[in-house]
């Protein structure tokens, strides 16, 4: 059998076997982690994974069982994330979320996470809909697309990648479950990024959105999917060998060392233009068509960590003789209150 | 006339953002510092310009703490309240008031009053810098307060300098105007009331904070790494108060921080930042108000639900909904012990003073990793707020307490770990921290039913199972928590239960009962430990002090207390000052000692 860095095996990246329905879109992003962390060579026993409430939610439990998980309330990963974040920033954070998970109830809290370029990876399992629930719209569904009995959704969709590079997210791009190629590229690479890296994975809901008609379903989406970019994960020891076809290629280097190769696939897209990436996404969405990959990408930013200035050590590691201020600053503090 | 030295109060009317509180404090620290016996409190409003504001101060031979119910000089500079004040006066007392914007009719000037006027807009024509006017002619009545009732001068003149440090312009200028205000009252005032200050020394050993700043140095002392909070009167100022002293001694030698201060978006993501550090294992705390509880009781539940140690400090305003944001109550006990949805309590802390808000703040990091549960520091506006006259701080060398955390050499030795399940029979567990490089050191923490080992479980008899456990543990912390401290003697068969702020206002109440048998047994904690059952048991009526409309403590109590329910009888004050000690009084001598 297979062994990475660590001597492990794939099965070493497992978790407990999937509950949701045959099937699932989030099942192949599960098994895309486990193959990206398995293959990136990842301790599994240093990875926290999070996650707020829903189907999507379930799925820290799926995989790297060796690695602490945290589920926590609907909507509120991120802080719980950021959190943990500070307190110990070496432990890779991967956080998984759905659409209503991130796109309703925790919006809020999501925004905020991007704003703050919280260092972890996460993953949007978008379906467009309320599975755990029994399918009611999410805020994610797009204008016009009908429900299973038929009802058109009557309000306009909240684009999770546009609002990330909006809200100041430093590493945004979409993929499809089915799309497993680029998927791993993308969370390996997301995983290489110092910042908040959001995927946005559209992932079908086999039992309440994967109808006729639905801009949710296997069928629409791969009808409509535009990649942008054939992508490439190049690990950090490794040459860059990119087999020159036709067409541009863009290497992105990504904080740890590792580069990311972009061969333009359609549409012509610089990922540092953060103007034209919103336009991008939107005219997507006007479009109709599904634009997946790398939008947008910005490295210069400092992550939470670095905004705040942290310790190398992280504070969870520090003890009473790091931190005790001493009697002597009592002395000083007396003296100042008289 | 006889003279009364040192033993009266004062209330000084003003509007907000006008400087008031500079002057206020600058007087204020003039009397600390002739070591008179002063209290001081602000009556301010939830505004930042042009409301009514008050500030009081009382001073005693005792160096009382607590107000009382009347004042016995009213400085008015308020034009909009002016009317009120003086109607709330007393006939004999004495009334010192900016003339140029106040004119009162003869009826409201009762029998004996002694009424001073102060020209403060014509005066202020004299402050040579006309931009600084406004701020600074509240000086002048801190110079006619100086020559009224004999303030010491060099001390008073000590303290602006010290006010404003190395800027030798403001200075100047503070003094320029508290001396138009002294020349002012030597050529006008006639000495007419008994009123005196005397240096006295009442502030030896003794200093001057904010409970924020002292709850702040508590966690810095606790070791709190991780700080997340909103904005929120009245916990802001101690959210500020802990970063500034991050600031100072929390830097490591290449100037980086060992400390993260993360402002949130609201407090449901403080509360979230709060658990997610606590989990990886930081020591990580929030503070906030009463709103701020309500808003973060769902993340509440499940650090409860899951244990994860994190601190809750709640600095009590006035409620229901917004309320009065800016007046003190206690009025979130039940809220703090017992919030969120489903079968929750919470171990609470209450402080009453400078150096408890030090000691219990230090003390909840302890109890959260020693029972991986929410801690509460209940503490109020009163307390944070004000400032106290307190005794010198002491330190005490920190020694955490982590709890039980197994680490990768125990793994190895431990062959049956699961992370809920209760091997000491104390009802709390083990728990790794994340990063534990071990193949079974991870576990799944999860708001959702579980079973010993942190598995997802939907079944009765693991719930049950769990839940009781959760209730044993909140049975040992019973043990643990700080014991309450007793004042009488044992035999009295009246008790009084109080706790927090309300404690300075029942000392003097009992100094005040010396001839009546009473005990008295202050509050430090929740849950209530055995010592509090035996004093119930003990006595006959059991009244319990608080300032709330509900009586939130003797809710609990009631609950804890099977069968002597009957003897427990309330006094309860929530107009939203701090109880005073002449109300406590007047209500046990007519209900409970005639």
């Amino acid at each position: 059998m297979s062994t990475n860095t660590q001597n492990l095996t794939k099965a070493d990246y497992a978790g407990k076997p999937s509950t949701l329905c045959k099937g699932c879109g989030h099942d192949s992003i599960t098994n895309a982690i486990i193959q990206a962390y398995f293959e990136l060579g990842v301790n599994p026993t240093q990875v926290i994974k999070l996650s707020g409430i829903g189907c999507s939610s379930k799925t820290p439990t799926y995989f790297m069982e060796k690695g602490h998980g945290f589920n926590s309330v609907h909507g509120r990963m991120p802080s719980v994330a950021t959190g943990a974040n500070v307190a110990n920033y070496r432990l890779p954070t991967i956080g998984v979320s759905g659409d209503g998970d991130t796109g309703s109830i925790g919006l809020g809290q999501y925004m905020h996470a991007a704003r703050r370029n919280v260092d972890m990876v996460y993953i949007i399992e978008n379906n467009g809909t309320y599975g755990l629930t029994k399918g009611q719209f999410s805020a994610t569904a797009d204008l016009g697309s009908p429900a299973k009995r038929g009802t058109p959704n009557p309000f306009p969709c909240i684009d999770c990648c546009a609002v990330a590079i909006d809200a100041g997210a430093t590493f945004v791009a979409r993929s499809f479950s089915g799309d497993r190629k680029q998927l791993i590229s993308l969370i390996k690479a997301a995983y290489s990024h110092r910042g908040l890296a959001v995927l946005d994975v559209v992932s079908p809901c086999v039992t309440f959105n994967n109808h006729e008609g639905s801009t949710k379903s296997y069928d629409w989406v791969k009808e409509h999917d535009i990649p942008l970019q054939e992508l490439q994960y190049v690990p950090e020891k490794e040459e860059i060998e990119v087999e020159m076809k036709e067409g541009d290629v863009r290497t992105i280097e990504l904080h740890d060392g590792s580069h990311l190769t972009l061969r333009k696939l359609g549409k012509e897209h610089d990922p540092s233009d953060r103007a034209s990436a919103l336009k991008l996404i939107h005219d997507g969405v006007d479009n109709k068509e599904l634009v997946t990959g790398l939008l947008y990408y910005n490295p210069e930013m400092p992550d939470h960590n670095g905004i705040l200035n942290l310790s190398p050590t992280p504070l969870v590691e520090f003890g009473e003789k790091d931190l005790d201020p001493g009697p002597e600053v009592i002395k000083k503090l007396n003296a100042s209150m008289k | 006339m006889d003279k009364i030295v040192n033993d009266f109060s004062i209330r000084v009317a003003t509007v907000n953002g006008t400087g008031s509180q500079s002057s206020n404090n600058i007087l204020f620290k003039t009397l600390f510092r002739m070591g008179i016996g002063a209290c001081g409190k602000n009556m301010f409003p939830s505004n930042i310009q042009g409301l009514p504001t008050w500030f009081q101060i009382r001073v005693s031979p005792e160096g009382y703490q607590a107000l009382r119910e009347n004042d016995d000089i009213a400085v008015l500079m308020n034009a909009q309240t002016a009317h009120e004040d003086i109607d709330s006066m007393r006939p004999g007392t004495t009334i010192l008031y900016n003339s140029d914007i106040i004119k009162f009719e003869d009826k409201e000037i009762k029998d004996g009053m002694n009424v001073y006027a102060l020209p403060v807009e014509t005066l202020s024509r004299k402050i040579s810098n006309p931009k600084l006017m406004r701020l600074l002619k509240n000086l002048f009545y801190v110079g006619a307060v100086a020559v009224l009732y004999g303030l010491d001068l060099e001390i008073l003149e000590g303290v602006i300098r010290d006010t404003f440090k190395s800027k030798q312009k403001a200075i100047d200028a503070n003094l320029e105007a508290l001396h138009i205000g002294i020349d002012y009252a030597k050529e006008n005032f006639e000495k007419k009331d008994p009123y005196w200050f005397e240096k006295a020394n009442c502030s030896e050993n003794k200093i001057v904070m904010e409970g924020n700043s002292a709850a702040a140095l508590g966690a810095l002392y606790g070791g709190c790494t991780v700080l997340a909070w909103y904005p929120i009167t009245p916990s802001s100022s101690l959210a500020e108060a802990l970063i500034a002293y991050a600031k100072k001694y929390r830097v490591d030698e290449n100037g980086k921080m060992k400390f993260a201060d993360v402002q949130a978006e609201d407090e449901l993501a403080s509360a979230g930042m709060v658990l997610g550090a606590g989990w990886a294992g930081a020591r990580s705390m929030t503070t906030t108000s009463g709103p701020g509880i309500s808003l973060m009781s769902e993340f509440i539940g499940l650090a409860y639900y899951a244990e994860i140690p994190s601190v809750f400090i709640d600095v009590q305003r006035v409620g229901p909904s917004t309320g009065l944001p800016t007046r003190t109550q206690q009025c979130d006990i039940m809220l703090c012990a017992t919030a969120s949805h489903g079968d929750t309590k919470h171990i609470l802390l209450l402080p009453s003073n400078i150096q408890e808000c030090v000691d219990l703040t230090a003390e909840s990091f302890n109890l959260a990793e020693r029972f991986q549960t929410p801690i509460f520091v209940v503490t109020d506006l009163d307390l944070g707020m004000n400032n106290w006259v307190a005794d010198d701080l002491k330190y005490k060398a920190p020694k955490y307490d982590r709890g039980k955390v197994l680490t990768k050499e125990d793994l190895e030795k431990n062959s049956d770990w699961g992370r809920y399940l209760d091997k000491d029979g104390d009802g709390v567990c083990y728990r790794t921290l994340p990063g534990t490089n071990h193949p079974k050191a991870a576990y799944f923490t999860r708001g959702s039913g579980h079973d010993e080992y942190a598995r997802y479980t939907e079944s009765p008899h693991a719930y049950i199972r769990n839940v009781d456990r959760l209730n044993k543990k909140f049975q040992t912390a019973r043990k643990a928590v700080p014991k309450p401290i007793l004042r009488g003697e044992n035999s009295a068969k009246l008790g009084i239960i109080a706790y927090g702020t309300t404690d300075h206002a029942m000392q003097e109440t009992l100094d005040r009962l010396q001839d009546k048998n009473v005990k008295y047994l202050r509050l430090l904690s929740y849950p209530f430990g055995q010592e509090v059952h035996d004093f119930v048991k003990s006595c006959d009526r059991v009244v319990v002090v608080e300032q709330n409309r509900d009586a939130q403590m003797r809710q609990l109590l009631e609950l804890d207390i099977r069968g002597q329910q009957d003897k427990l009888h309330s006094i309860l004050y929530y107009g939203g000052f701090s109880i005073s000690p002449d109300f406590i009084e007047r209500e046990l001598k007519e209900k409970f000692l005639n």
